[in-house]
């Protein structure tokens, strides 16, 4: 195992001059980061705001769908940043280079890793100071529930990241479409817009199974209840940590699967 | 052969789901030598290149490159080692300053800006080191992946077609290019080619394949007297058409 864990920062460090460049150079890439995001985000905004307007509870729980809307940007957009940069080796036909280079897996992961973040910020940033300007709603005024928001959805989307890359390894531009769609999955399963009790309750034991579930009715409770339940962070902290192990074991296992059947070789086709 | 070899090949076999495509070769290649992998479409070279690589892990049997044992050891010599074919691209948005930036860094190269100045003055990149890579010509992109693969002064040198879809001039230009390296670095190279002139000016070994089997193995000299003809295309042809298994059995 300790051969995986040995890691040089100056090849992740290439790695991420590598996509920074990229980003750099494109600035439809730049525009896309924040387009979608922000569409979403004022669609939402005005349909709670029309809501307010005409109901009692939505008064009361002014702030939760744009709060959702932000918070599964997060999850969606930090495992499409990651895939993403990933998908750049397939689409320019560069990734037998890296193979064959020293760059460790471990390293490889770390940088699409650092990648997600960078791109995240991109598209969050700016869409949370427009929720400010439109709607009055504050993300960052969270605070340190913000943080545990944050840090819970991210490692899930690395988590579901590092598996599509995984499948992208083993199957070639065939499984592109799962680096796109795999995450809306969690979107009716994880409860983003409503609470996991108008559920079925065989369905609600799958929702409590997976991580940002708990985040989101954190996220409900703080909004709603003005109560931080520190104990929904630190069980989808402890889910994230088995989803996470599972999705870097999937990632070596099917990367093996690839020197064997020679998908390196074929350079993503 | 008194050194150990640079790479060392033992009865490997690459089966896939319905195909073999390497059915238990060996060979071994001395340091500093020039070996040309010769043989027709599906004969196995690039399975072959791929394993020495470690990008594909054999069925059976065994390689070894400069002692390790690839794929399992491959993080020992990957730093020593480089691989370029025109069917393995680079980035095409960053420029080749770029790219040769991002490889030099993933090598662990010394002095890179120096290391990227001498490589653009030897292989002629300079008029075209910060525009984008994938708005150079096919020749010019060629030129930028051998410095891709040269970028760390690699040990072991393994090419899949250096100058296919390259211009004669450009072509005969690489060749002299990678003759002068091997013998001012002592490098071992290791190239499949279909290529005979390439074969005949380059190489000082040729193994020739037909579907996963060495079927022949020699000096360029040697096969030309081996088989009673005036150059390797006519070899390549017996080879290739099973000939040469015909005449020897007439012998």
């Amino acid at each position: 195992m300790s051969r995986f864990l040995v890691i040089s920062p100056s090849r992740v460090g290439a790695m991420v001059l590598r996509y920074s460049y990229l980003l750099r150079s494109s600035w439809p890439r730049l525009l896309d980061l924040v387009y979608w995001p922000a569409v979403q985000m004022l669609m939402w905004g005005f349909l709670q705001l029309y809501l307010t307007q005409n109901a009692g509870f939505f008064a009361r729980a002014g702030g939760t769908f744009i709060g959702a809307l932000l918070l599964w940007d997060i999850l969606f957009r930090g495992q499409l940043g990651f895939s993403v940069s990933f998908l750049e080796e397939m689409w320019s036909r560069n990734l037998a280079n890296l193979m064959i280079s020293p760059l460790r897996p471990v390293e490889f992961v770390l940088a699409l890793m650092i990648m997600s973040v960078v791109r995240l910020a991109i598209g969050v940033i700016p869409v949370s100071v427009l929720a400010i300007a439109f709607f009055g709603f504050n993300l960052w005024g969270l605070g340190l529930a913000l943080a545990a928001f944050f840090a819970n959805l991210l490692l899930t989307s690395w988590a579901v990241g590092i598996f599509v890359s995984g499948l992208l390894v083993r199957n070639g531009l065939g499984a592109e479409n799962m680096a796109w769609t795999i995450m809306f999955i969690l979107l009716p399963l994880t409860c983003v817009y409503y609470p996991v009790a108008v559920l079925p309750h065989w369905l609600q034991h799958v929702a409590w199974a997976l991580p940002p579930t708990y985040v989101f009715e954190g996220m409900r409770a703080l909004l709603i209840d003005h109560v931080f339940r520190a104990d929904l962070m630190v069980e989808a902290l402890a889910l994230n940590v088995v989803f996470f192990l599972a999705g870097a074991a999937a990632f070596m296992g099917l990367l093996k699967s690839a020197r064997r059947s020679g998908a390196l070789m074929q350079g993503g086709e | 052969m008194s050194a150990s070899p640079a790479i060392a090949v033992d009865r490997l076999v690459k089966r896939y789901k319905t195909a073999t495509a390497v059915a238990g070769i060996s060979f071994a290649l001395a340091p500093g030598s020039i070996t040309a992998l010769l043989g027709g479409n599906g004969a196995g070279k690039t399975t072959t290149i791929a394993m020495v690589l470690g990008l594909v892990e054999p069925t059976a049997g065994s390689v070894s490159v400069l002692g390790a044992e690839m794929p399992r050891e491959r993080y020992r010599v990957l730093g020593r080692m480089n691989f370029e074919s025109p069917y393995v691209e680079m980035p095409r948005r960053l420029t080749v300053r770029q790219n040769l930036g991002v490889f030099g860094r993933l090598y662990g190269v010394a002095d890179l800006a120096g290391r990227i100045a001498a490589l653009a003055a030897e292989l002629d990149l300079t008029e075209f080191i910060d525009r984008e890579t994938g708005k150079l010509s096919s020749g010019q992109r060629t030129r930028v992946g051998l410095a891709k693969a040269l970028i760390n002064e690699p040990e072991v040198l393994l090419l899949d077609e250096p100058t296919a879809s390259l211009d004669p001039d450009t072509a005969d230009w690489v060749r002299a290019h990678l003759d002068r390296y091997r013998q001012r670095r002592g490098a071992t190279i290791l190239l499949a080619s279909h290529n005979m002139v390439e074969v005949e000016r380059l190489c000082d070994r040729v193994i020739m394949m037909r579907r996963g089997t060495i079927v022949d193995d020699g000096a360029p000299a040697e096969l030309l007297a081996r088989y009673g003809r005036d150059t390797l295309e006519e070899v390549f042809l017996d080879v290739a058409r099973g000939r040469g298994e015909v005449r020897e059995a007439a012998q």
